[in-house]
């Protein structure tokens, strides 16, 4: 906190007012709502609505699409975090690595960034189509690709969908990352360790540590949320329900089924998964990394 | 010798990553500039074919829709309206609220603080529903109030502008009282000239976050007026090469704005000065 500051009753009030209103109306209220509908169940008709503690949540942990859309998105976010990592990571070393055009590659690397969810799941769309698709033939011919009806292919097909361009992402963050570490430290360690690659994974890598834990965090969150522009536009869900995310299938239940109970619960659910994340995020991993 | 090769070595895996991403692209443009009956025959294609012009005139002015009320050129006009309302709202509550929080003292800031930032947690996905029985009740359903609003209502922002008034040095606001200016002045005339780079970048991070809304227009705009441009991407039929050429313009604005803004937005975001 700053040590000169203004005092008065009413001004700061003033200032915050247009935030916390939009907040209230438009995001505590639903929220309220959203714990409503989670332990109430409307009748058949839309009458009225029951109290019925946690019926709804009984439910959908005795619904087996619920479990397989569980364990979609934990796959889901877990493959796109350590592809589009790994990928952003090589490139951003590289990026820092050379002498000459190093802007033109960043300029290169990072537009898809900009590209939403939904148009890159369009795109996708085309790559993959049966008709003329020139990945679904690629695969297909290599071992008979067919994401219509197998779990694996519809798997590798929304992964390469929702991976693309996080990559960029990824790619900014950690170039950022790198050259924000000091000169002195990088010279130093030359001297101390003639293998660049030891060097790495010595010296450069934890000290990317903090950049590191926030994109496993900001892909997480990609994943979990974001990619339902891209679920609605490549499988739909396909096979038959496989790759539908938890967010993709509550909104699923509460648009198709109206079932807003049903996907009341489902939202609170993940609160609670996003809560435990960032308080885990806070807990062990902010205190294990290095700052420079 | 060695520098060569490691370098030659990183411009080569740079260039792979640059195809990665921009064939994909170039074949749907390219195709895009072919006749439908080139490409239900031969597939995607690499060069460019002569149908440009009048591919992308037809879609630009084609009237679709369920109702065939509206075209691609009203799409890009409201989601222009959607992402510049987003931006402009999301930046001004936040820099607002961001100045309270750091150049006052407050009762129950600790509570306040948490009341603001505990909403980053809750992204609109997971409050869709009820957020779109607010806007039925309040009647804004159908409007471009209610396409902009429950997306502006975010705290990254403010989190953004307070670590930024945090660096700045407790002289300029002691300076500022030697001379007189009262909380607003000082907001207006120092703060905000000196957060300038931060307000440009967030402005470009909320316009692109704006656009790329998909979700939200899709339940909030019953009517074809108010369709947006990603949304409208599943919705508009047409055949295949006016569907390329629609996917083509609709990431033309966010990309544009990424790559000629791109040292604010990334000053912005990391502080580098």
């Amino acid at each position: 906190m700053k040590k000169v500051q203004f005092k008065s009753s009413y001004s700061q009030y003033l200032f915050l007012a247009p935030q916390l209103g939009i907040l209230l109306i438009f995001l505590y209220w639903p929220i309220i709502q959203t714990f409503r509908d989670a332990f109430t169940m409307q009748d058949a008709f839309g009458f009225g609505a029951q109290f019925v503690w946690f019926d709804n949540f009984l439910f959908i942990f005795d619904d087996p699409a619920y479990f397989i859309a569980f364990k979609f998105t934990i796959i889901y976010s877990f493959v796109i975090t350590l592809i589009t990592g790994s990928i952003g990571l090589l490139l951003a070393v590289q990026a820092n690595n050379v002498m000459h055009g190093k802007s033109t590659y960043k300029t290169l690397l990072i537009w898809p960034y900009a590209i939403a969810p939904a148009v890159v799941g369009v795109m996708a769309n085309y790559f993959f189509s049966e008709r003329f698709g020139l990945l679904y033939h690629l695969f297909h011919e290599l071992w008979g690709f067919n994401w219509y009806e197998s779990v694996f292919d519809s798997y590798i097909y929304v992964i390469i969908a929702g991976s693309w361009k996080q990559i960029s992402a990824n790619f900014i963050f950690f170039l950022a990352g790198l050259q924000a570490i000091q000169k002195s430290v990088i010279e130093a360690s030359m001297i101390d360790c003639k293998n660049s690659f030891r060097r790495f994974w010595t010296i450069t890598f934890p000290l990317l540590m903090p950049t590191t834990f926030f994109l496993i965090i900001i892909n997480i969150t990609y994943a979990f949320f974001d990619t339902f522009g891209i679920i609605d536009t490549t499988t739909i869900g396909a096979p038959s329900g496989e790759t539908r995310t938890l967010v993709y299938k509550a909104y699923m239940d509460g648009f198709r089924g109206l079932d807003l109970g049903s996907a009341g619960a489902q939202s609170i659910m993940m609160m609670l998964i996003v809560l435990v994340i960032t308080i885990f995020q806070f807990r062990y991993i902010e205190g294990k990394i290095h700052y420079n | 010798m060695t520098r060569f090769i490691t370098s030659s070595f990183s411009h080569l895996i740079l260039l792979i990553g640059i195809l990665i991403m921009v064939v994909p692209v170039w074949m749907i443009f390219a195709s895009s500039t072919h006749t439908s009956s080139m490409i239900n025959m031969n597939g995607l294609q690499m060069f460019l074919g002569d149908s440009f012009y009048e591919n992308y005139l037809r879609v630009l002015l084609y009237q679709g829709g369920f109702f065939k009320e509206i075209t691609a050129l009203k799409m890009f006009f409201n989601s222009f309206i959607m992402a510049t309302g987003v931006a402009i709202l999301s930046v001004v509550t936040s820099l607002m609220a961001a100045y309270a929080l750091v150049y006052y003292r407050i009762k129950h800031a600790t509570l306040l603080f948490w009341i603001i930032f505990i909403t980053i947690l809750v992204p609109l996905e997971l409050r869709i529903f009820p957020t779109y029985s607010v806007m039925a009740e309040l009647n804004l359903v159908n409007s471009y109030f209610g396409l902009i609003v429950p997306i502006s209502a975010s705290a990254i922002a403010t989190l953004f502008f307070r670590q930024f008034y945090k660096t700045v040095p407790d002289e300029l606001l002691e300076s500022a009282k030697l001379d007189g200016a009262n909380t607003w002045r000082f907001f207006v005339d120092f703060l905000i000239p000196l957060s300038k780079t931060m307000i440009v970048a967030m402005l470009i991070f909320m316009f692109v976050f704006g656009y790329n809304q998909y979700l939200w227009p899709l339940l909030v705009t019953t009517s074809e007026q108010y369709w947006t441009v990603v949304m409208g991407l599943k919705m508009m039929s047409g055949s295949i090469v006016h569907r390329f050429a629609f996917v083509m313009m609709s990431m033309v604005p966010p990309i544009l704005i990424i790559i000629v803004l791109q040292k604010h937005f990334i000053k912005g975001v990391f502080q580098d000065k």
